[in-house]
């Protein structure tokens, strides 16, 4: 083969198996930098000797091998310097393990290992996301770092933490136990989420949609799904991809929101759709069949609630009795008072402005979500619509205060124009 | 990319660390393929600085920096991202005596 091809093959190659190479590295040499700079010579590797060589017949299993190979080595090569022992002692667990390393389930079990160290509960929040994106989905510092409008520095700093206790307070490289696996599965899910609505919404800045992570965090979901197929990975997959596909239809050319009644249901992504409405009935069909299930939860629930929405030919069509149900379950599920207004919203849809304003008011007068934009947003609008306009002004300007996001801005600033005018 | 491993060390620990393992951790980066360049430098005693203002060329003895770190050589490595980087820069013996400045190398605009 002629080197140009070998070259792009290897290019194809790292594409498609550089994670899980690393992730069977990680669990082989016990270290995740070790792993690494193993993985980036077992490549220097492949550069060298498929083009004289031939491809081989597994390249995966040729790069784990080379990059084991090439650890050992560089473990040898070191001890000359280190006067303590632990370069060579590594070496040797490597060694030991050279028959079990091959076995397909534990290399299949390899990047679901990955996944729940670089989310353990253990790494701050920030940490997990920075971890699983550069670890998992293979991004570099920069390229997260300016994803999340954060210092480069600072992200690396991160990472090095995170690296630094998974080893120092030996954090196990493990799938947890059936028992422990809802609730470390739900840091995962939280993670994969969290970089989601990053891309989605994101928190600040001027672009709505920073669509690279949310479809880094769908491509997540969906390795999670294939590896673990559990009820609400799927639901998390199907609430993904039901929002992503009304990603064209959310903004317009101008870079303005569009609320979801006034969307151009065309522009909805069918694909997403089908995909999505059929995850989240198997997500929800299987929480009640299989026993040792952890069962389709808030995030099937939600996924649901998205799928009534886009069966919906109009806003006007919209199944709002099934969506108040849906919330009436969620509510009971996971409890929380942005999920109670967002219940509201579709209360008013069905009854009308003044029983969902009702339920605004109430949660409002608990002092919570004094402080979520959103709240006064729905309150405005609802307030607008029952003709009360100077309290609808108060609560669009509270809103307006409380946004930090440029199109959002924009939007509220619209918003109060058009009720001047009324 | 490539980053440049700055290495700092006080005077008086120049030559802690062993030639050797200098040199050894150079050629481990080379036969990585990871490694652009690296030098040491002598000490902050042999150094010069040459400024132009106004067309005119001044030079002077020094910077002399009394007990801070100096400049004391670089390596600059092709890595994939920082993290990468600071994984090399934590092999760089110096590293243990003094400290190394790891930053990114800026492409000149055209």
């Amino acid at each position: 083969m002629a080197a140009d091809s070998i070259q792009q093959t290897i290019e194809t190659v790292y594409e498609a198996e550089s994670r899980r190479v690393l992730a069977t590295l990680i669990r082989l040499l016990g270290d995740f930098d070790t792993a690494e700079e193993a993985m980036h010579d077992a490549f220097r590797a492949a550069l060298e000797q498929w083009p004289r060589d031939g491809l081989p017949a597994s390249p995966r299993a040729w790069l784990v091998s080379a990059g084991r190979f090439k650890a050992i080595d560089a473990a040898r090569r070191q001890k000359r310097f280190e006067p303590l022992g632990e370069a060579g002692e590594r070496a040797d667990v490597a060694v030991e393990d050279q028959a079990a390393w091959a076995d397909e389930e534990s290399v299949a079990d390899d990047q679901l290992r990955l996944i729940f160290t670089c989310c353990h509960p253990a790494l701050a929040p920030e940490a997990q996301v920075a971890l699983t994106l550069r670890e998992v989905c293979g991004l570099t510092t920069e390229e997260i770092a300016r994803a999340f409008l954060t210092p480069a520095s600072t992200l690396a700093q991160r990472i090095v933490r995170a690296k630094a206790k998974i080893r120092d307070a030996k954090i196990p490289y493990e799938v947890p136990a059936r028992a422990d696996l809802p609730e470390r599965l739900e840091t995962v899910l939280r993670v994969i989420y969290l970089v989601f609505n990053e891309g989605y919404t994101a928190s600040s800045g001027a672009q709505v949609t920073r669509h690279d992570l949310s479809a880094e965090a769908i491509r997540l979901g969906r390795l999670l799904t294939e590896l673990l197929p559990e009820p609400e990975a799927q639901g998390l997959l199907a609430l993904m991809l039901l929002h992503d596909s009304r990603r064209t239809a959310r903004m317009s050319p101008e870079g303005d929101l569009i609320l979801l009644e006034h969307q151009d249901r065309s522009l909805w992504n069918r694909d997403q759709i089908e995909e999505g409405t059929r995850l989240v009935t198997e997500a929800l069909s299987s929480g009640s069949s299989r026993a040792e299930s952890t069962g389709g939860g808030p995030y099937a629930i939600q996924a649901a609630i998205a799928a009534v929405h886009a069966e919906a030919a109009t806003a006007e069509a919209t199944d709002w009795n099934e969506i108040v149900g849906l919330y009436d379950v969620l509510m009971t599920m996971a409890p929380s008072p942005v999920v109670e207004l967002n219940r509201a919203v579709a209360v008013a849809m069905r009854d009308g402005p003044a029983p969902g304003l009702a339920i605004v008011d109430a949660i409002l007068a608990r002092g919570e979500l004094r402080e979520y934009r959103l709240a006064y947003a729905v309150r405005a609008e609802l307030c607008r619509r029952l003709g009360r306009t100077s309290d609808a002004r108060a609560a669009f300007e509270r809103a307006l205060a409380l946004t930090r996001q440029e199109p959002e801005r924009r939007f509220l600033e619209r918003r109060l124009e058009e009720l001047s005018r009324t | 990319m490539k980053y440049l491993c700055l290495v700092y060390l006080e005077n008086d620990k120049w030559h802690a660390v062993p030639d050797r393992e200098c040199k050894a951790c150079g050629e481990g980066f080379r036969d990585r393929g990871v490694l652009l360049a690296a030098e040491p430098l002598e000490s902050i005693d042999t150094a010069t600085t040459v400024r132009v203002r106004n067309g005119k060329t001044y030079i002077t003895d020094g910077p002399f920096a009394e007990t801070k770190e100096a400049l004391a050589g670089f390596y600059l490595v092709d890595a994939r991202d920082l993290n990468e980087a600071i994984q090399m820069a934590s092999k760089i013996p110096p590293a243990r005596e003094g400290s190394i400045e790891v930053r990114p190398v800026r492409e000149l605009v055209p």
